[in-house]
């Protein structure tokens, strides 16, 4: 009989050796004569056991983490390709893992359990049913879903997608609209975009499209950046797929409405991620940021209505649609609904991607799911929602997960990647590089951010150094503030918040000389 | 029959590869396949970067008059992206994530080996053209890193001593005699 076996091809397993691992497995069990069938599934976001061997047995997906090529002939003699449990590494049944029993997955719902690309697995687990549905509704009726659905921009800045969609909806129908999906996730402490695009990218290409028969727009442009060449690669060739399968192109599902969708590369430059200047990115010019108004929905991409949406936003979209927008609100707080993907990273024992309801505490994340930090040492701070966000000092880790709590404290959600430092970081170097990123990051267009970063670094270097500490530290101070105040977007205009949360929380850092660096 | 035998490059010093190696009519060629897309100059860039490993200057004036753009308009756009590149690259490029959860995993420490090491600094090629060595700001991969990436290929949990041997194992060269 053959064995199925799983090794995940996402970029995680992929750079911790999980094609040595898949070769390793092939070769012996072609040398003992076993018949072996490999899937190169997609990561279940547990990346500590990566990569994550699994075996078909009668009770399920039995697991071995994380394996090192090496190791394959210790555990095939161990009885692995019988899933048997002597082996160190050997997991038990994968479902039944406490890191992903206690999540609520319904966007990630298939992610680490089928093969990307196959749109048979995809079909198999519910795939294009929120599709089917929305194509037997009226634009305003996909809309309303939206909308009850509480989905709120899961990109960064929160912001109602029901209304959007409507904005763009309420425009005028006989003119090229846009559906554009800012998959450009450029925030250290964030992967939850890479692995929806690698791992389950039908689950996309499905949002886009329902978002494409809701608002009456004919095209979709997936703006992936280019460090991110694997999403590229699974995503064109689901998209290949999906068209010749009818969900993507001139008749979707049937119905008689079109929807196309291509894929655009970035090319390296953070601010891309922020929408204007995506839309001029993928004008084919400098990714300068745009002034607002007009809003993307009114003049968008080529001046035309376009949605735009993160990668999360629409991934959430296939699920409302297939079982209604209601089931989507009753998980979350407030008005933070839905699940958020949590991604936790930095120095953290058992890091990964974390689907729950919003309203969990960080410190549940951080000790439940994390178990504390990977070098074993006290945790001091952890940066929530990406190189723009506060870094938080422990006394607010209490704090539950959900926009409004956080942004109470001046902090803030994000994208929901969550980076762990240990208590040998130089906060004072983290306020400092800051800055530095916003100088190397910066479109240049608006002067605060522009000169306000390169400035920031001077200010924060001669802190550090001893020169006037006083006077320039209240020059921080005003200079942040400028920054806040003045920037045209959320590049200049929060940069200052981890420099500012450095200052309040961490000063003892801040004023003390650099600590050198040991390699 | 074959026999092995390893070569190191710093022996047997090789020519640089894709340096000149143009003409104006690949640029044309590139640009004519995808001009008719909206918003086609990041993906005319992609690509003729993808074929030559660089954009030469002296494809800015082909690229603009086949566009109607200005020369300042296309050199505007390959200055702003920090993917593309007017020199030849060295034999692998290899790119170092300097963002926050790498440095909470030591990714300074790494960073200022790898340097160290190479004899270089961001932006720079290796004497010997073996690396050139980017910065970046992060590989998507920060529950395991520090990261680097060589070639688009990405490497997690990476130390100076896996550095050192990865270096060692991708400036080897297989060299068959028969």
């Amino acid at each position: 009989m053959t064995i199925t076996i799983y090794v995940p091809c996402d970029t995680t397993a992929l750079s911790l050796g999980a094609d040595q691992v898949a070769q390793q497995i092939r070769d012996h069990a072609s040398k003992q004569g076993t018949d072996i069938n490999i899937i190169r599934n997609g990561s279940r976001g547990l990346f500590w056991l990566e990569p994550l061997v699994e075996v078909m047995t009668a009770e399920g997906r039995v697991a071995y983490g994380p394996v090192e090529p090496e190791q394959i002939t210790e555990l095939i003699a161990a009885g692995m390709l019988e899933g048997k449990s002597g082996h160190p590494l050997y997991l038990g049944v994968i479902e039944d893992h406490p890191y992903l029993k206690r999540q609520q997955r319904l966007t990630f719902s298939r992610i680490g359990i089928t093969d990307p690309v196959s749109l048979e697995d995809y079909l198999a687990h519910d795939g294009f049913s929120g599709l089917k549905n929305a194509a037997t509704l009226t634009p305003q009726g996909i809309v309303d879903e939206v909308k009850t659905s509480g989905l709120r921009g899961r990109g960064g800045a929160a912001f109602p997608a029901g209304i959007k969609w409507q904005t763009v909806l309420n425009e005028p129908h006989n003119q090229q609209k846009y559906i554009v999906c800012n998959a450009d996730e450029g925030d250290s402490g964030t992967f939850a975009d890479r692995l929806v695009m690698e791992c389950d990218p039908y689950m996309l290409i499905e949002g886009m499209a329902i978002a494409g028969l809701a608002v009456g727009a004919t095209q979709g442009y997936i703006y992936v950046r280019s460090e991110y060449l694997l999403s590229q690669q699974m995503l064109n060739e689901a998209i290949r797929r999906a068209e010749a399968a009818g969900y993507l192109g001139d008749n979707i599902c049937g119905n008689g409405r079109a929807f196309h969708l291509e894929v655009r590369l970035g090319a390296g430059a953070y601010i891309c991620g922020e929408e204007t200047s995506l839309l001029e990115s993928l004008e084919g010019k400098r990714g300068l940021v745009r002034s607002k108004p007009p809003l993307p929905a009114i003049k968008g991409l080529f001046g035309q209505p376009t949605v735009v949406n993160n990668v999360l936003s629409l991934a959430a979209v296939p699920f409302i649609m297939a079982n209604g927008g209601k089931a989507y609100a009753d998980y979350g707080m407030g008005r933070s609904l839905g699940t958020l993907a949590i991604q936790l990273a930095g120095n953290i024992k058992q890091g990964g991607l974390i689907e729950l309801a919003f309203g969990v505490t960080l410190q549940e994340v951080l000790q439940d799911f994390g178990q504390g930090t990977f070098t074993e040492r006290p945790m001091r701070a952890v940066q929530v929602g990406g190189p723009l966000m506060a870094y938080m000092p422990e006394e607010q880790w209490d704090t539950p997960m959900d926009y409004e709590a956080f942004a109470k404290l001046g902090a803030g959600i994000g994208h929901g990647g969550v980076v762990v430092f240990d208590d040998t970081v130089d906060m004072g170097e983290q306020a400092r590089f800051a800055m530095e990123f916003c100088s190397v990051e910066s479109c240049g267009k608006c002067t605060p951010c522009r000169i306000g970063s390169v400035r920031g670094v001077e200010v924060i270097d001669r802190i550090r150094a001893g020169e006037n500490r006083d006077d320039n530290l209240e020059l921080l101070a005003e200079l942040c503030e400028t920054m806040v105040d003045g920037s045209l977007c959320a590049m200049g205009g929060m940069t200052p918040f981890p420099v500012q949360s450095v200052m309040k929380y961490f000063p003892e850092d801040l004023m003390a000389s650099p600590r050198p660096v040991e390699a | 029959m074959h026999m092995s035998e390893s070569v190191s490059h710093q022996v047997a010093a090789m020519p640089v590869t894709g340096g000149g190696d143009w003409n104006p009519d690949m640029i044309r060629h590139e640009v004519s396949a995808l001009k008719h897309k909206p918003g086609a100059l990041l993906p005319i860039l992609h690509a003729i970067q993808d074929r030559i490993g660089y954009i030469p200057e002296g494809a800015v004036p082909i690229i603009a008059q086949e566009m109607q753009q200005t020369r300042a308009d296309v050199h505007g756009v390959i200055s702003f992206y920090h993917h593309f590149r007017t020199r030849p690259a060295g034999s692998h490029v290899l790119q170092v994530c300097r963002a926050e959860a790498c440095q909470a995993r030591g990714g300074r420490a790494l960073e200022s080996h790898i340097r160290e090491k190479l004899g270089v600094d961001y932006h720079n090629t290796t004497a010997d053209y073996e690396f050139t060595l980017e910065p970046v700001y992060c590989l998507g991969n920060c529950a395991c890193g520090p990261s680097i990436s060589v070639d688009n290929t990405v490497y997690g949990r990476m130390s100076p001593q896996k550095f050192d041997q990865l270096a060692d194992r991708l400036t080897t060269t297989v060299i068959e005699l028969k």
